[in-house]
C-alpha cells in the first residue's frame, strides 16, 4: 500500500493508529486517580512529542544513514520558528503558508550551511556545524535584534499589519493561529466515566503532518536515494571508487534534514507563536542528538520514540517530587521508606536529567541501536514475536 | 597604543583558559586518539573543587558568649572555623583568605583519580567504537557530572573571591591598571602549560608518552605497556582542565554549568590549532583570546555589528575551510 512493502505499511499503520488514538492512549489512568500525574495526554504534551518527533525523524536521515553527526540542527529549528512568526505577522494567522515558508527558509539555510559544512567530515564535520549553530544563536541573541527580538524573543502584537487577516479581533485582542478558521487552541473534552480525554485541533494538525514526515521517510529509507545515503555511512572512499560523488547525496540529506527541522520549527509557532533564540542554542542540538540516539539512529520508529521518551521525562518524570515517592514507599516502615526516598531523590524530579544522562550513556555503550535494538532483544528472548509489534508496546507511553 | 595594549592583556587572559582546556582536551586526543566531550566538565568540578575546599575551610563549631547578647537578647552564638581555632586568629584568617591558591593542592590528586576512573571504567571501552560513539558517550557522561555537582551545589553561582592581596589591581606597566587574579591566572597558566611541556620533553616518562604518540603500535612492539602512560596522561590531562577551573572561580563564580559553556568553545580551539597537536592547541587559545578581544573594540563593533560574539567561530570555518588540519595539525591525524 502506498508504495510500501507489507511490513513498512504495518509500521505507518501502528504509527498512524497510535498518534490518532494518542489522547486516549496518553491517558490511561483516571482523572482523579493518583496515577493521574502520569497521564501525558494533554495537548501541550502532545504537539511537543510529535513536533520534536518530526525534528527527530529528519535528523536521523541525516545521521541514521549517512552517519554525519551534525551538533547544530537546532539553528534550522530556530529558523524555521522565526520565519513562521513572521508570516504570523505580516500576513496573516493562518498557519499554512507559515510553515510552507518556514519549510523553505530552513531548507535555504542548511543548504547554506552544508554546502560548507560537507566539505568535511568526521569529528571536523560536526564542530563547523556547531560553529555555525552558535553563531546563528549569539548573532539571533544580538545583531539581529531587529529581526528575532533579541533576548525578549519574537512575538506577535497587536499592531502588526497582518496584510491578509486582520491585525486584532472584534474585541481588541490578538487573533489566534488558525488553518483556514480552525483554531490551533481549539479543544473538545469527551468525559468517560472516570476518565476525561482531550481532542485538540493543533495536536491533530501536528500528527496529521508527523505521519506524512514519517511515510516521506519510510520512503526515503527504501528508495536508492537511501540505499547511496547508507553506502556513504558504510564506506565512502569505495563509493568514490565505483566512480559516484557522494556530495550531493549528502548535501541533499541535510536539506531534507534541514527542512525537517524548519517544519517542526514552524509548527512550533504555530502551536505558540513566538520564537526565542535559545531554541537554537548547541545544547538544543544536543538534544534531538540524544532523542535519535536513544530510539536507534538508523531505524524508522526509533527517533520518534525517543523524542517521546525524553519529552516524556522532561514534562513527566521531572513531577515526581519528595511527596510522591513518600506516598509510593508509604507501605514501608518509617526509616526504609526514608532510605528509598533518599535513595530515588537525585534521581526524578529536578534531578531528572541525571537519569537521562545515564540512560543515554548506557544505552550508547550497550544498546547501540538504542530503544529500538532493545525491543528486538526482548523480543527474540520471548520467542518468535515481531519486533516492531514489540517496540511500540514497550514504549507506549512515550510515543 | 595603550588601548591597544590593554587588549592584548585582556586577550591573554581570555586566551589562558582556553589555552589551559585546549591544552588538556588535546593531550587526550593525542594520545588516546578519543574525543572527549566531557572535558567541559571537568573544568566544571575543578572550579567546585575550590568551592568544596572552601566549605571544608569554613567548618566551624558554635560556641555560646555569655558576655554579650545578640540583638534579640539572647546570649550569642559564636562560630568558629576549626581552622582559626587550631593555627590561631591570624593563621587561621590567612588559610580561609588563600582557600582559592590552597584548592590547587586539593584539586591535584582529586582531578588525577577522577581522570583515572574515567579512562579506565568508561573511556578504556571506547577505544575501538566510531568517534561518533566516542562524542555521544562523554557528552553524557558530562551531562550526568553536570547533573551530580547540581545535585549537592545547587544551580546557583557560588562565590569564590580570591585573595584579599591579590583581588584589587595592579599596575603591569606604566600606566595601564590590571585586575591582580586575571594577571595572576596567565601566570599560572604559562607555568602549568610550561609544565606540562617539560614533562613530556624531558623526562623518560614524557619520552615514552611522545613516542607513543607518534607511533603506538611500535611502542608496543618494544615491550612497554603504552596503555598504562596513557591511562595516567589522561588523568594529568583531567588535572590541567580542573587546575584550569580551581583558579577560573575568583574570575566567574562557579556555577553547574560552566563546563558545557567553555567546551564548545575548546573543542574550536583545538580544530583551529589542529588536532592532536600541543602547541598548536596552546598557540591557538592565546591567538583567539586576543582576536575576541579586539574585535569587542568599540569601533570594530560600530565596523562590523555583533562581530565579537562570532569571531572565534569565523575563524574556526575558515581555518577549516582553507587550512583543514589547523594552524600546526600533523599530516594524518583524523583524516
Amino acid at each position: 500500500m502506498f508504495g510500501l512493502q507489507k511490513k513498512d505499511t504495518n509500521l505507518l499503520l501502528i504509527v498512524i493508529a497510535l498518534t490518532m488514538l494518542a489522547p486516549f492512549i496518553l491517558n490511561p489512568f483516571p482523572t482523579d486517580s493518583g496515577l493521574a500525574q502520569f497521564n501525558a495526554g494533554y495537548p501541550d504534551l502532545m504537539q511537543r512529542f510529535v513536533i520534536f518527533g518530526i525534528f527527530a525523524i529528519g535528523f536521523n536521515i541525516l545521521f541514521g544513514l549517512t552517519g554525519y553527526l551534525s551538533f547544530g540542527h537546532a539553528a534550522f529549528l530556530g529558523v524555521g520558528s522565526y520565519s513562521a512568526v513572521w508570516m504570523f505577522k505580516l500576513l496573516s494567522m493562518n498557519i499554512l503558508p507559515a510553515i510552507i515558508l518556514s519549510v523553505v527558509i530552513a531548507g535555504l539555510f542548511s543548504l547554506l550551511i552544508g554546502w560548507i559544512s560537507l566539505r568535511r567530515t568526521g569529528i571536523y564535520f560536526s564542530i563547523l556545524t556547531l560553529a555555525f549553530a552558535q553563531m546563528s544563536f549569539a548573532l539571533a541573541y544580538s545583531v539581529l535584534t531587529p529581526i528575532t527580538n533579541g533576548e525578549t524573543g519574537l512575538q506577535i502584537t497587536l499592531d502588526d499589519p497582518r496584510i491578509l487577516g486582520i491585525s486584532q479581533t472584534a474585541d481588541g485582542s490578538i487573533p489566534v493561529t488558525n488553518l483556514f478558521g480552525m483554531e490551533m487552541r481549539a479543544t473538545t473534552d469527551l468525559a468517560l466515566g472516570a476518565w476525561s480525554f482531550t481532542f485538540s485541533m493543533g495536536y491533530y494538525v501536528c500528527a496529521v503532518l508527523m505521519i506524512l514526515a514519517f511515510y516521506m521517510s519510510i520512503r526515503i529509507f527504501r528508495s536508492p536515494f537511501g540505499m547511496m545515503l547508507r553506502a556513504i555511512k558504510s564506506n565512502q572512499t569505495r563509493m568514490n571508487y565505483t566512480g559516484l560523488n557522494p556530495k550531493p547525496y549528502t548535501l541533499a540529506a541535510f536539506v531534507i534534514s534541514g527542512m525537517y527541522a524548519g517544519l517542526a520549527g514552524g509548527l512550533m509557532a504555530s502551536m505558540d507563536p513566538l520564537a526565542g533564540a535559545e531554541r537554537m542554542q548547541w545544547t538544543a542540538s544536543g538534544e534531538v542528538v540524544l532523542m535519535t540516539i536513544l530510539g536507534g539512529a538508523g531505524t524508522l520508529i526509533g527517533p520518534v520514540l525517543g523524542a517521546g521518551m525524553i519529552k516524556y521525562f522532561e514534562n513527566i518524570f521531572s513531577k515526581i517530587n519528595d511527596n510522591v515517592l513518600h506516598t509510593w514507599f508509604s507501605f514501608m516502615p518509617d526509616g526504609l521508606e526514608n532510605l528509598m526516598v533518599g535513595i530515588l531523590h537525585p534521581f526524578v524530579g529536578k534531578g531528572w536529567h541525571l537519569t537521562l544522562g545515564i540512560i543515554f550513556m548506557l544505552v550508547v555503550a550497550f544498546l547501540p541501536g538504542g530503544l529500538v535494538e532493545g525491543g528486538q532483544r526482548i523480543g527474540r528472548m520471548f520467542g518468535r514475536k515481531k519486533p516492531t509489534d514489540d517496540t511500540s508496546a514497550k514504549t507506549e507511553p512515550a510515543e | 597604543m595603550d588601548a591597544i595594549l590593554l587588549q592584548i592583556l585582556n586577550g591573554l587572559d581570555k586566551g589562558s583558559a582556553y589555552a589551559l582546556i585546549a591544552l588538556g582536551l588535546t593531550l587526550i586526543f593525542g594520545t588516546l586518539g578519543v574525543v572527549n566531550f566531557a572535558h567541559g566538565a571537568l573544568f566544571m568540578i575543578g572550579a567546585f573543587c575550590s568551592v568544596t575546599l572552601q566549605r571544608i575551610l569554613n567548618l566551624s563549631f558554635e560556641t555560646v558568649d555569655p558576655t554579650r547578647t545578640d540583638f534579640l537578647g539572647n546570649p550569642a552564638v559564636i562560630k568558629t572555623p576549626y581552622v582559626i581555632d587550631w593555627f590561631g586568629e591570624s593563621t587561621g584568617a590567612a588559610i580561609i583568605d588563600w582557600s582559592v591558591p590552597l584548592a590547587i593542592l586539593f584539586a591535584i590528586p582529586i582531578m588525577l583519580v577522577i581522570g583515572y576512573v574515567m579512562e579506565r571504567g568508561l573511556i578504556k571501552h571506547f577505544y575501538k567504537r566510531p568517534h561518533a560513539d566516542q562524542i555521544l558517550v562523554t557528552f553524557g557522561l558530562a551531562i550526568v557530572l553536570q547533573e551530580i555537582i547540581k545535585a549537592f551545589y545547587g544551580a546557583n553561582p557560588i562565590q569564590t573571591p580570591a585573595p584579599e592581596a591579590l583581588s584589587g589591581v595592579v599596575e603591569v606597566l606604566p600606566g595601564i591598571l590590571y585586575p591582580a587574579w586575571r594577571v595572576v591566572y596567565f601566570c599560572f597558566s604559562l607555568v602549568v602549560i610550561g609544565a606540562v611541556f617539560a614533562f613530556l620533553q624531558f623526562t623518560t616518562f614524557g619520552m615514552v608518552v611522545r613516542a607513543g604518540m607518534a607511533d603506538r603500535e611500535t611502542v608496543g612492539l618494544l615491550g612497554i605497556d603504552i596503555d598504562k602512560r596513557f591511562t595516567l596522561m589522561f588523568g594529568i590531562a583531567a588535572g590541567v582542565a580542573g587546575l584550569a577551573g580551581v583558579m577560573y572561580g575568583p574570575i566567574n563564580a562557579p556555577n553547574y554549568h560552566m563546563g558545557m559553556d567553555f567546551l564548545v568553545l575548546s573543542f574550536v580551539v583545538v580544530v583551529v590549532g589542529g588536532m592532536g597537536s600541543l602547541p598548536g592547541a596552546v598557540a591557538a587559545g592565546f591567538l583567539l583570546g586576543i582576536l575576541e578581544s579586539f574585535a569587542s573594540m568599540t569601533w570594530v563593533i560600530d565596523l562590523i555589528p555583533g562581530i565579537n560574539q562570532i569571531i572565534i567561530y569565523l575563524v574556526a570555518i575558515i581555518i577549516l575551510l582553507v587550512r583543514p588540519r589547523g594552524l600546526l595539525g600533523r599530516k594524518g591525524v583524523m583524516e
